[in-house]
């Protein structure tokens, strides 16, 4: 069973129509995903190459319970035990897993768990993404915070005691461009003590930029490394280059970044080669990157506005959590970052194996901090949500129920320097 | 024994465990204070940070020295710059020089805690750099004005033990200032032997950190500590390295 993406829309012009039947079903009318839009910049790396040789020759069918007992006695994780660890075989060994997973955990975190929180600042969107709220054939509330606006969001969330933040944006370089994400890090800076940015993709001496104006994190997920299945998800837009997108942590790195994350969404195509891919992707820029920080998200698809019925598909829980488990067994160093996407139940679970960072007080739509922090009603705009989440704890509450289970939350470990 | 102090930058201390800051929580301070005896307690300028920095600072009782490091840094400027901050944030002149290039190991980088020990201890810093153990660069850093130097005995965190003892004991041997054995101390017997081959003192975290009961593991590493001192001040008797050995075999004959 697939996930049906395509909705149309009742508000969209017979030519809108027209053009969004032809790219869902002529994929000739498609642009080359693997060709660099101009402006693009290209970078010599062979980080790559290295990535989706390992992912290509990946038969996760041929590893066996013998290899998963032998992956889990090795003091050090290879990539074979990796793929060991992610397969289908290594599913009777869960318990095992995560009991391996909780000691590298607590070895390089101790018991503390970092809270973030995401802050959207403008949802327009030039990308067709057939499974985001956000895309630009799906009729929602558009909204791009002025700067007023942001402050005001910024500082009722400040104001609820997060200290780090994450500030997100469709992806329209038009209605949000590099300037404008620019000055909402360098009022973000007067806030938090750490910021991160989860934005389109940029080139080198725009992540600069935005890092001198104080942003130290890039999260720019690759959603998934199969290129002939990101082809027909992502039909319209600069997300639609899938190279660009898979370099922009290195480029990010070039810049000046502290730290990167990476994701595949699980549940687009086949998740155990997307997790060998993501956490190959993280392996070979640390090894190329020693110095920097760098963190995995295991996000799963979730609903959108205007379609209720997309769903991860063979992601269930276990599954995600076997990924988390191998994740952290094979990069005991890297963070990872579970969001309000899960239940409140499955991330009590994930912070006491092998999770470091949860979001608490997370809103995906824009301007409306105020009325779901304080239950104010406000009489300004809001932009409708990126998806539907599904832990909606609040900051307060997070932070009580992460110090109930034993762990030490944690606000900031962080220095702009 | 009572006279056998510590003197680190001019300050005399009777304790000989630190506690590093790498697990941070207010349950483990309590216990390296009470159940260790630790005077100096490590924390992360960027740990406290923080909005809650007030309820850290306050949590470190009057009497205890506070050791601020440099965890974060890449560089020595940007060694010197947490310096300076934990300076304004009241955290006195102890500082730790930690500089990391390797996220993966937290391997130090020599050569900047070089550079960084140079440019702080002559803005008076009490300097204590945390470094890979290699003979020249300690001379280095003892020539740059270091109060300590502070070599680690395996990756941090991997409660491996001494596994560069041998090259532990030559900064013993050759360096005239205290060597603090810090990093991958993970039991108090490594930590006795540690003490018994001279170094002046223990620093530790995860050992600790992550034991079943944390104030009896704490108790344990003050006993060892304190053995391992005083077997290396009462001067190690020999130890017979296979079966019985004559009293002269090769200078029997000049006997008369």
């Amino acid at each position: 069973m697939e996930n049906q993406f395509f909705v149309d829309s009742e508000y969209l012009s017979p030519a809108a129509l027209e053009k969004k039947h032809r790219l869902e079903t002529d994929p000739s009318s498609r642009k080359n995903h693997m060709e660099y839009m101009p402006g693009m910049e290209q970078i010599e790396s062979d980080v790559c190459k290295n990535v989706m040789t390992q992912v290509e020759s990946y038969d996760y069918s041929r590893y066996t319970a013998r290899d998963v007992k032998a992956a889990l006695e090795h003091e050090t994780c290879t990539v074979e035990d990796f793929k060991a660890l992610l397969s289908p075989a290594a599913e009777p060994f869960l318990e095992q897993m995560a009991q391996r997973a909780r000691l590298e955990t607590s070895k390089h975190f101790g018991n503390t768990v970092y809270l973030f929180t995401p802050l959207y600042i403008a949802n327009y969107c030039e990308n067709y993404c057939v499974y985001c709220g956000f895309n630009c054939y799906n009729h929602i509330n558009r909204m791009k915070l002025n700067m007023e606006q942001i402050e005001h969001e910024m500082k009722v969330i400040a104001d609820s005691g997060m200290e780090e933040i994450l500030i997100l944006t469709g992806e329209s370089r038009s209605k949000s461009d590099v300037t404008y994400i620019g000055e909402a890090c360098k009022l973000a800076r007067k806030y938090f003590r750490m910021v991160g940015l989860e934005i389109y993709p940029v080139n080198t001496d725009e992540y600069h930029y935005l890092h001198e104006c104080g942003a130290d994190y890039v999260t720019v997920f690759q959603e998934t490394y199969d290129t002939d299945k990101y082809e027909t998800l992502h039909l319209l837009g600069h997300k639609r280059v899938w190279p660009y997108r898979f370099d922009a942590q290195e480029r990010a790195l070039r810049a000046g970044m502290r730290g990167v994350a990476f994701s595949a969404l699980l549940g687009l195509s086949d998740f155990r080669k997307d997790a060998l891919a993501s956490a190959m992707h993280v392996y070979y820029l640390q090894r190329k990157y020693p110095q920097a920080e760098m963190s995995l998200s295991c996000p799963r698809l979730r609903p959108i506005i205007n379609n209720d019925k997309i769903n991860p598909l063979d992601v269930g829980e276990k599954q995600l959590c076997q990924v988390l488990c191998a994740y952290r067994i094979f990069l005991p160093y890297v963070g990872i970052t579970v969001s309000s996407r899960e239940s409140a139940k499955f991330r009590n679970g994930i912070v006491k194996i092998a999770a470091t960072k949860v979001s608490a007080g997370v809103s995906t739509g824009i301007g409306d901090h105020e009325s779901k922090y304080t239950g104010k009603e406000t009489d300004g705009e809001q932009g409708d949500e990126q998806f539907e989440i599904s832990d909606s704890r609040s900051f307060a509450d997070m932070y009580r129920d992460i110090a109930e289970e034993g762990l030490q939350p944690v606000l900031n470990d962080y220095l702009y320097v | 024994m009572d006279n056998d102090k510590l003197v680190i930058g001019g300050h005399e201390f009777h304790s000989r465990f630190i506690l590093g800051s790498g697990k941070y929580s207010m349950k483990l301070i309590e216990a390296a204070i009470r159940d260790a005896g630790a005077e100096i307690i490590t924390l992360a300028v960027r740990r406290a940070n923080t909005k809650q920095q007030e309820s850290i600072l306050d949590y470190i009782p009057k009497g205890v020295t506070l050791l601020p490091n440099t965890s974060g840094a890449r560089t020595a400027e940007e060694a010197v710059r947490i310096a300076r901050l934990a300076r304004e944030l009241g955290c006195g002149d102890f500082v730790k020089i930690e500089i990391m290039r390797d996220s993966k190991y937290l391997l130090p980088d020599n050569q900047e805690t070089i550079r960084a020990t140079e440019i702080l201890a002559k803005e008076g810093f009490v300097v204590m750099p945390y470094m890979y153990p290699d003979l020249n660069v300690a001379r280095d850093l003892a020539n740059a004005g270091a109060a300590t130097i502070m070599p680690l005995a395996s990756p941090i965190g991997s409660n491996k033990g001494l596994a560069s003892k041998e090259f532990i004991q030559i900064l013993i041997d050759e360096i005239d200032l205290p060597i603090i054995v810090d990093a991958g101390i993970g039991r108090p017997s490594q930590a006795c032997e540690a003490m018994e081959m001279g170094a002046a003192a223990i620093m530790a975290n995860t050992a600790l950190a992550t034991a079943g009961d944390l104030p009896m593991m704490a108790q344990a590493f003050r006993q060892a500590i304190e053995a391992g001192r005083k077997a290396y001040l009462s001067g190690l008797g020999r130890v017979l390295t296979r079966g019985a050995s004559a009293s002269d075999p090769l200078t029997g004959f000049l006997r008369d």
